[in-house]
């Protein structure tokens, strides 16, 4: 049994070679910060060029694989990660495992990732410069039309997909098999239910990702024409192909976020969550209804009209389990003992801004306003709320809320506060304007614009230069706690919070739960 | 439920594979076939049928009269010059008609070619069968030297009655790359 | 610099501005905030249909907004208050299903029947071709009795106004050489294709936005009630210039229409007729020079320099031969960004042109290249 208790090893060693999911926890957050730094520098990029009209700082080309650079690696490379790694943090502490079900594999699936991304930032020196084609890579201009980056643009996204789903089967062993006695799948936390949802969305979607890209890689090599008219193939299936995977995709982005709003109100509120159970069926209706939408993402391409009014009608009924979950934030708040430190700040930002997104994702969903919304400023808008103020937001909150119990120091609030209101105004400074200049006809991925978008589109440069500065003092203060935070030792840290996961040690031992603890049958162990 | 390992672990592991293969191979053997079927179904994208349509004798409806428009589009770097010879016919639903696309290779060396067919309103596409088309096939054409390509198509009757013209498209594209085979063999 | 800190002073009124828009937004007013109800019977339902929608959803987050506010305010740990333990209500979980639900129906309603007007298949009066070209628009009209008019639109804003040493016009970057014409409460039928990648054809003003596919065609309609210019942009990634590619169409009465279409059709004889002449070197520098500067600048440059094409001041295609110089620009090189600019250019466009770039930007070469030989290498001789 000795052996079990020893810490970690020693230098570089310790990370290459680790198996133990806090370590590796640690590094997708570390490395998904790194990639949210360099995503947010080419934003810079876009948003110094698009501040006034005229090109002034960069060429069209570039622009075009600055914002495709910036979808890929803000999705694929910061997003995405960062809920593998808190998944990988929380999930065996929450459910009272002593690791995920496979070590080994969890160690690969992170040491993956740093090559793929090191292999799409290169595409940026490569001749004919890096992938330009959106994040979308809309056939025929990512096949045909590509710069030869494409093929290590495709190298990369199987990398990557292969990580991702290495990474959601050992999430889907690891809750399937490792509670601990007592622990039934409705007393999980919320946040190992989106885990788990999110897991097996993954695990359905990311290889009809490989899918489409191999079908690229092989019109580009092998002569194949799936989405060619000449050889008898359509652009517009690539479309179809990469909407499947993109939808879901979404949720599976913004479905953790739901997780961890749901841990951090009622810990704040004083109060357990409102409806566990219908959190859950909503959580998964979700998730049902995201296979069978794809294609309101493509309403301009011509589709019957039989098919157009089935997307739109899917689409719309997203609406009501995403209703469920607000209303059920809100009154769990209801007559709660409420406070508002810098995790809760974050949360009620989320909860703002993420309604709001719904509301333009409603309207979006609408086909015929749509043909005026489609591929125009609105459209940005509304996926920077939902992406940005929902899941960069609630990741934020994620980390203020459980660093003090994976390091043993407290933050500091004053600083987090500061964080989150320079946040909040720049990030509403930055995208707000955007619905307005999308409704007055701005097309997206333009590197130039005409003069009556000029105001608004000044403003939101300037907005995001502040929230793109508000980044940095987030690292600032995260580094300053885990040098040098006020110590904390009570075992909750916050005093509202409930899960298993607070019932360990401050800060958190290297090894949890070797003894699985019991979960009595009258234990509300989600909070 | 089925159990392919005796270690829980193991077993969650290896249907979750299976999952995921199996999603990799949806992706090539179920939604690829899935969607040609669906777009000939539904005319999605003006699709036609890549055969010819063996035709069922029918009366001809002489007291309905559809105007089909032909329209000839050359893809990015194709050369020939392509144009259809009437770009206007008026024709009866059940009757055969025959019109050609004239083509002129300008350049000097053997090209090949294909033309792809596209209807609008999509919903008319199945309503519109070709019983002869040269889209059916790859043309080869000799360096400037010209050829007649011939179309030769039906109405059917049961048009819907609110479709009262009918584009047909073609956009041709040079395919010489891939068909050396093709100017070998003849 | 003038410039920004006039810009910042605006920004300074920022929230005022912001309240002024949603002042603006609930007016209804057609601004640069806000939806345009545009020039069609379709573009109003879509706009109607888009107010409603949107003060629907004001509605409902005002409603759950105050609850959220209301119990940040009064539901305060700072208050003293002890917190409620209630959850799970099946009457309010069932409530908040179905209401929002009943919401979605009466949205969906509203919805269906514009979306059905948008899909109507009546006889349309004109069909026009719009076929996306990168970085460009090309209309046909279809004449079912003689030939068809095309042309092609491109961009005329100047790079000087792009590059900023020239100060920006009105229409910076949404103005064409040459507009689409169509007339007034005329039902037009636009069968949309695309010649190389994706674009997609939007003007707000129309309310049309319909994706160009190479190899396929789309089709939508439209009809204008009001006579105008209204602009609109390619919303569809299509490469480097797809910010560059902007469409306009001049609204016009039907007699205005006739008497332009005729002009076209008379130009296009003409052509025909310039086609049997010869010009000077001055006629084709000129004519040649204007040629280029739609159709050549955007990939070498202002001054034959080069960029993402080859530099053509002191090429060797440009500085060599005839022949080939002609082969190049007519057929394109296959694999490459250089485009068959044959069926793009007529004739006498296509001799000014390669006269200008042998004898533009230092080249000098002294060689006329007329008509005629642009004619006779098509023909292959």
């Amino acid at each position: 049994m000795g052996d079990h208790h020893h810490g970690p090893a020693k230098g570089i060693g310790r990370w290459l070679f680790t198996t133990n999911h806090k370590d590796i926890g640690t590094m997708y957050l570390w490395f998904s910060f790194a990639m949210f730094l360099l995503g947010g520098f080419f934003a810079m990029v876009i948003r110094a060029e698009l501040f006034q009209p005229g090109m002034q700082l960069v060429e069209p080309a570039f622009f075009n694989q600055m914002t495709t650079l910036h979808g890929l690696i803000m999705v694929f490379g910061a997003i995405m990660p960062s809920f593998v790694g808190l998944a990988n943090w929380l999930i065996p502490m929450m459910i009272g495992a002593p690791d995920m079900a496979l070590p080994r594999m969890n160690n690969w699936s992170f040491w993956i990732l740093p090559p793929a991304f090191l292999l799409l930032a290169s595409t940026l020196f490569m001749e004919g410069g890096a992938p330009a084609f959106g994040w979308t890579f809309y056939a025929p201009l990512s096949t045909t039309y590509a710069p030869p980056s494409v093929t290590f643009f495709i190298f990369s996204i199987h990398v990557l997909g292969l990580s991702s789903i290495m990474g959601s089967i050992n999430i889907i062993a690891t809750v399937m098999n490792m509670r601990a006695p007592g622990m039934t799948y409705m007393k999980m936390p919320l946040f190992v239910w989106t885990c788990l949802i999110t897991a097996f969305l993954l695990v359905a979607v990311m290889p009809v990702l490989a899918g489409a890209v191999t079908m690229m890689l092989m019109d580009i090599h092998f002569g194949t024409s799936f989405f060619s008219a000449a050889g008898g193939g359509d652009p517009v299936l690539f479309q179809h192909i990469f909407w499947f995977f993109g939808h879901p995709e979404v949720y599976i982005i913004i479905l953790p976020a739901f997780g961890v709003v749901s841990q951090i109100i009622p810990a704040f509120s004083r109060k357990p969550l409102f409806g566990y159970d219908s959190m859950v069926y909503a959580t998964s209706s979700i998730a049902f209804l995201s296979f069978i939408v794809w294609a309101h993402h493509m309403y301009t391409v011509g589709m019957p009209i039989a098919g157009e009014l089935f997307f739109m009608y899917a689409t719309m009924l997203i609406a009501v389990p995403t209703g469920v979950k607000v209303f059920n934030w809100i009154t769990t708040m209801w007559r709660g003992a409420l406070s508002f430190e810098t995790p809760m700040l974050f949360c009620l930002g989320f909860l703002v801004l993420f309604t709001l997104g719904g509301f333009t994702g409603l309207m979006l969903s609408i086909a015929p306003a749509d043909f005026q919304y489609h591929d125009s400023y609105f459209v940005v808008a509304h996926f920077h709320y939902v992406m940005v103020a929902g899941a960069v937001f609630s990741m934020t909150a994620a980390i203020y809320f459980w660093l003090p119990k994976w390091c043993g120091r407290m933050y500091n609030e004053a600083m987090g506060k500061t964080h989150f209101w320079i946040s909040f105004i720049g990030f509403n400074l930055t995208f707000f304007p955007q619905h307005f200049v999308g409704l007055a006809g701005m097309p997206r991925r333009i590197p130039d614009y005409a003069l009556q978008f000029a105001d608004f589109n000044m403003m939101s440069s300037i907005g995001a230069f502040i929230y793109g500065a508000s980044q940095l003092l987030f690292l600032y203060n995260v580094i300053a706690t885990i040098v040098a935070g006020e110590p904390v030792s009570d075992e909750k840290v916050w005093d509202g919070a409930e899960g298993l996961e607070w019932t360990v040690p401050t800060p958190a031992p290297y090894h949890t739960f070797e003894e699985p603890p019991r979960v009595g049958p009258g234990v509300h162990a989600h909070g | 439920m089925l159990r392919i390992s005796d270690n829980p672990t193991l077993d969650t592991v290896a249907k979750l594979v299976t999952v995921a293969v199996a999603m990799f191979a949806f992706v090539f053997v179920v939604m690829v076939p899935l969607y040609d079927v669906l777009c000939d179904a539904l005319g999605i994208n003006g699709k036609t049928a890549g055969q010819a349509y063996t035709s069922v004798p029918v009366m001809v409806d002489e007291s309905r009269e559809v105007k089909i428009q032909f329209i000839a589009t050359n893809n990015e770097g194709m050369p020939w010059e392509f144009a259809p010879r009437r770009s206007v016919m008026r024709v009866h639903p059940g009757a055969v008609n025959e019109t050609v696309y004239l083509a002129r290779n300008p350049l000097p060396d053997a090209m090949v070619a294909q033309a792809i067919p596209s209807v609008s309103p999509a919903r008319a596409a199945s309503y519109l069968h070709k019983t002869e088309c040269f889209c059916f096939n790859r043309q080869p054409l000799e360096g400037h030297s010209s050829a007649e390509l011939p179309l030769q198509f039906i109405v059917d009757q049961d048009l819907p009655q609110d479709i009262k013209t009918i584009t047909l498209a073609y956009t041709i594209f040079d395919v010489t790359e891939t068909s050396g085979g093709a100017v070998a063999a003849r | 610099m003038v410039f920004i800190a006039k810009q910042l002073c605006k920004l300074a009124l920022g929230p005022v501005l912001l309240l002024m828009s949603v002042i603006a937004v609930a007016a209804g007013d057609e601004s640069s905030i806000n939806m345009s109800p545009g020039v069609t019977e379709v573009g109003r339902q879509i706009y109607n249909l888009h107010m409603i929608i949107l003060w629907i959803c004001v509605v409902i987050g005002i409603v759950v907004f105050s609850v959220m506010f209301y119990s940040i305010i009064y539901h305060r740990k700072s208050r003293g208050v002890t917190p409620a333990t209630f959850h799970e209500s099946t009457k309010v979980e069932i409530a908040w299903t179905v209401v929002p639900f009943v919401i979605l129906v009466v949205m969906a309603v509203p919805a269906t029947t514009t979306l059905l007007d948008i899909y109507d298949n009546d006889e349309a009066d004109l069909d026009v071709i719009v076929t996306g070209y990168q970085w460009k628009w090309k209309y046909e009209y279809i004449n079912d009795e003689g030939e068809n008019v095309s042309f092609f639109s491109n961009l005329r804003t100047p790079q000087s106004e792009i590059y900023n040493t020239a100060k920006k016009g009105k229409n910076y970057l949404l103005e064409v050489d040459e507009p689409l014409v169509l007339p007034v409460d005329t039902k037009v039928r636009f069968l949309i294709t695309a010649n190389d990648v994706l674009h997609s054809w939007w003007v707000p003003q129309l309310a049309v936005k319909r994706d160009a596919i190479p190899g396929f065609i789309n089709e939508v309609t439209t009809r204008t009630s009001i006579e105008g210019t209204y602009r609109g942009q390619c919303a569809e990634l299509c490469g480097k210039s797809h910010g560059f590619m902007p469409i306009v169409v001049n609204v016009v009465s039907q007699e205005e229409y006739t008497e332009w279409l005729g002009e076209k059709q008379a130009e296009a004889t003409e052509i025909k007729d310039l086609m049997a002449q010869t010009f000077s070197l001055d006629d084709l520098m000129e004519r040649g020079k204007a040629v280029y500067d739609s159709n050549c600048l955007a990939c070498h440059g202002a001054n034959g320099e080069g960029g993402l094409g080859n530099a053509i001041a002191g090429s060797p295609i440009a500085t060599g031969p005839v022949g080939p110089h002609l082969e190049v620009s007519i057929n394109g090189v296959p694999g490459t960004a250089m485009q068959a600019f044959g069926e793009q250019l007529n004739d006498v466009d296509m001799a000014a042109v390669v006269t200008y770039q042998r004898n533009g930007f230092g080249n000098n070469m002294g060689d006329l290249v007329q008509p005629i030989d642009v004619y006779n290498h098509k023909k292959g001789q």
